[in-house]
């Protein structure tokens, strides 16, 4: 019989009893509906987490100088100057992983322009700094490495102290600006980042070329770094390899001895991106078995009301042996109900799932991604389903004996 | 007997085992029919006649002997083959009419059809053909339960002729019948036997044996006597008023 006719009769046979072909593919449709929906809103806080870590800056390390000791007190991270701007120049050039290298003095001050005045938090970096950020620029231009050889009193703002300064909608560029009094002309606005985690607006910010920082802003020690360096990879993969890499190299030119501590300590920030993503990954995983849970006991339904299909049927299956069926033709028909109502059960579910994550994403504000592959494969997956739990009811109506069928009352 | 009968029983018996007992169905029966032949095969239950029927009809096997069918020993082929000679050559004819349920007249008709593999549109064509042939072409359309039971065994006929077989096996086809409704189905089977078509009958009355120019009595699982006889003339009465519509 052809593949066409036989999805017709399984149809019809289904149709007959809508009710029970219904509750029948409840148990699919939950299912699917449960994994559709939680991996809709487990990828849309996933893309979250990441979108969050991207703005800090991709495959991010940073550098932190060593601790001072003052009397028995230790002064924290970055106490103590003991990078130097050489070391600055042996990440940058002599470990193949790293991609670019920057550093990242920092101060708070007082920022005026002509009309308002902003406390703000100041920025001595070099232009690499922006590419490590990746961090363009909205209007004007970024930081080049003139500015920074030639010391000048250039800035570039972000968008916040923008808004302040100017007001909103304005363009800066071109105007000047007093950074501790000291005159600085704006040549770039940063595009707009955000917030951090933590609440941390990253566009409260004005960044100048470290010379000019150093010379005008925050009088400094002349061969060490009194900040961190921000460091990126090549590549996410590369990341960890870049922090081992970093650390083996400045233990040697810090000439540590083998057991002594660090005098410096390396932030991962991938690391922690990492950390957030794998509680979002454990959580999916989670619901993925419960959802399969469900389809498995969707299955058992299947099965059970095919079974009882078949007995209820078995005058039919006798019946159509008499006119010449063959056991593979009655054993198809039977996977084919089975399967149909699976995959039935299965785009419902699909569509219970999305509408469902839909929901939930609107009313709790989260974010929902769908992805086309998981749908799929939820789909396939039911289908799959519809094939091993029907095989045994399609395998006993072939077996039956269209004497005995015929006789069946 | 010939060779060459279109139905040819050469020494054939069935064993049951029903636990340790052993029933014996059949007891070595030797049988020829001919094209065109109605047989009427009767005997009390338990006599073998169902068994024979169900070897005639393919859907059993003998435990030893031989069985001809248009001159093939059909006994040693597979299910899937046996599946196939049913579907071309036989047409099955039930007590119970075994008609499916919440399905047209029309596609009741063409369910051989379809493990034949026949064009949708050529199906239609020969299962409304069927239909004229048994005088319920605008019957279509009526599901089971929309019928009588003469009517519903007029389908079930049709469904049997649709496949143009050689031969219609009818187990018990009046037994859910009246007696009008009897003579009609018994007008249509002389009909058939008239066209070259073998009608084999399994009945226990002799009022329905009449009309068969054969009739084969079995005891034991044996033949005990097999008659030709001038069949009598089935003439449906004409309706008179009190008479019933044909209920089962």
């Amino acid at each position: 019989m052809n593949p066409l006719q036989t999805l017709r009769i399984a149809l019809r046979a289904l149709t007959r009893n809508k009710m029970r072909s219904f509750l029948t593919t409840l148990g699919v449709v939950i299912g699917v509906s449960a994994v559709i929906a939680m991996v809709a809103i487990g990828d849309g806080a996933k893309a979250r987490v990441e979108a969050t870590f991207a703005a800090m800056g991709s495959n991010m390390l940073i550098v932190l100088p060593g601790t001072s000791t003052a009397g028995g007190a230790m002064g924290g991270f970055g106490s103590m100057p003991t990078l130097t701007w050489d070391d600055l120049v042996a990440i940058q050039t002599e470990i193949p992983t790293v991609r670019a290298a920057a550093p990242q003095l920092r101060t708070n001050a007082q920022v005026m322009s002509e009309e308002q005045n902003w406390g703000t938090q100041v920025f001595g970096t070099t232009p690499e700094y922006f590419q490590i950020r990746t961090w363009p620029i909205a209007q004007g231009v970024l930081l080049t490495q003139g500015d920074v050889d030639g010391g000048s009193k250039v800035a570039v703002i972000g968008q916040t102290v923008a808004d302040k300064l100017f007001g909103e909608n304005s363009n800066p560029t071109g105007h000047a600006i007093r950074i501790k009094n000291i005159p600085f002309t704006v040549v770039g606005v940063l595009s707009k980042k955000g917030q951090s985690q933590w609440g941390q607006d990253y566009d409260d910010i004005v960044i100048v070329p470290v010379t000019t920082y150093q010379q005008k802003i925050k009088g400094s020690l002349k061969n060490y770094v009194e900040g961190s360096v921000a460091v990126s990879a090549t590549s996410a993969d590369t990341t960890s390899r870049a922090e081992s890499q970093i650390r083996a190299m400045l233990r040697d030119r810090h000439r540590l001895p083998l057991g002594a501590d660090d005098d410096f300590s390396i932030r991962n920030l991938s690391e922690i991106a990492s950390a957030q993503q794998e509680g979002t990954r454990t959580l999916t995983t989670l619901l993925a078995a419960i959802a399969a849970v469900s389809l498995l006991v969707g299955g058992i339904g299947i099965m059970n009301i095919m079974l009882v299909s078949v007995t209820e049927r078995t005058r039919e299956i006798g019946l159509r042996m008499a006119v010449g069926a063959k056991p593979a033709d009655i054993r198809l028909q039977f996977l084919v109900e089975a399967l149909a109502l699976a995959v039935t059960g299965g785009l419902i579910g699909v569509a219970l799932g999305v509408f469902g994550a839909w929901r939930l994403a609107t009313s709790f504000g989260w974010e929902v991604l769908y992805r086309p592959d998981v749908i799929a494969i939820a789909v396939g997956f039911s289908g799959l389903v519809g094939v091993v739990f029907g095989l045994y009811p399609a395998h006993k109506a072939s077996r039956l004996d269209p004497i005995t069928a015929l006789r069946f009352e | 007997m010939s060779g060459r009968s279109l139905i040819q029983f050469q020494d054939v018996a069935k064993v049951y085992h029903m636990g340790d007992v052993e029933v014996h169905a059949l007891r070595g029966v030797t049988l020829g029919i001919e094209q065109g032949e109605f047989t009427a095969i009767m005997g009390a239950s338990g006599s073998g006649k169902s068994t024979m029927m169900n070897i005639v009809g393919l859907l059993d096997r003998p435990t030893s002997g031989t069985y001809l069918l248009e001159g093939e020993a059909v006994s040693t082929l597979s299910t899937e083959r046996l599946a196939e000679v049913r579907n071309r050559t036989i047409g099955f004819v039930f007590q119970s009419f075994n008609l499916l349920a919440r399905t047209s007249a029309l596609e009741n008709v063409e369910l051989p059809m379809l493990y034949a593999n026949v064009a949708r549109a050529e199906r239609i064509r020969r299962a409304t053909a069927s239909l004229d042939r048994v005088g319920l072409g605008d019957r279509a359309d009526h599901h089971p339960n929309q019928m009588s039971g003469g009517q519903q065994q007029r389908v079930a006929i049709a469904r049997a002729l649709v496949s143009e077989p050689r031969v219609i096996l009818a187990d018990e086809p009046t037994g859910n019948l009246d007696s009008r409704t009897s003579v009609e189905v018994m007008k249509l089977f002389q009909e058939l036997g008239h066209s070259g078509i073998t009608v084999v009958l399994v009945t226990h009355e002799p009022d329905i044996a009449q009309y068969a120019s054969r009739v084969i009595q079995m005891r034991d699982g044996r033949i005990l006597s097999d008659q030709r006889q001038q069949p009598k003339e089935a003439v449906v009465p004409p309706w008179t008023d009190g008479d019933e519509v044909d209920a089962p």
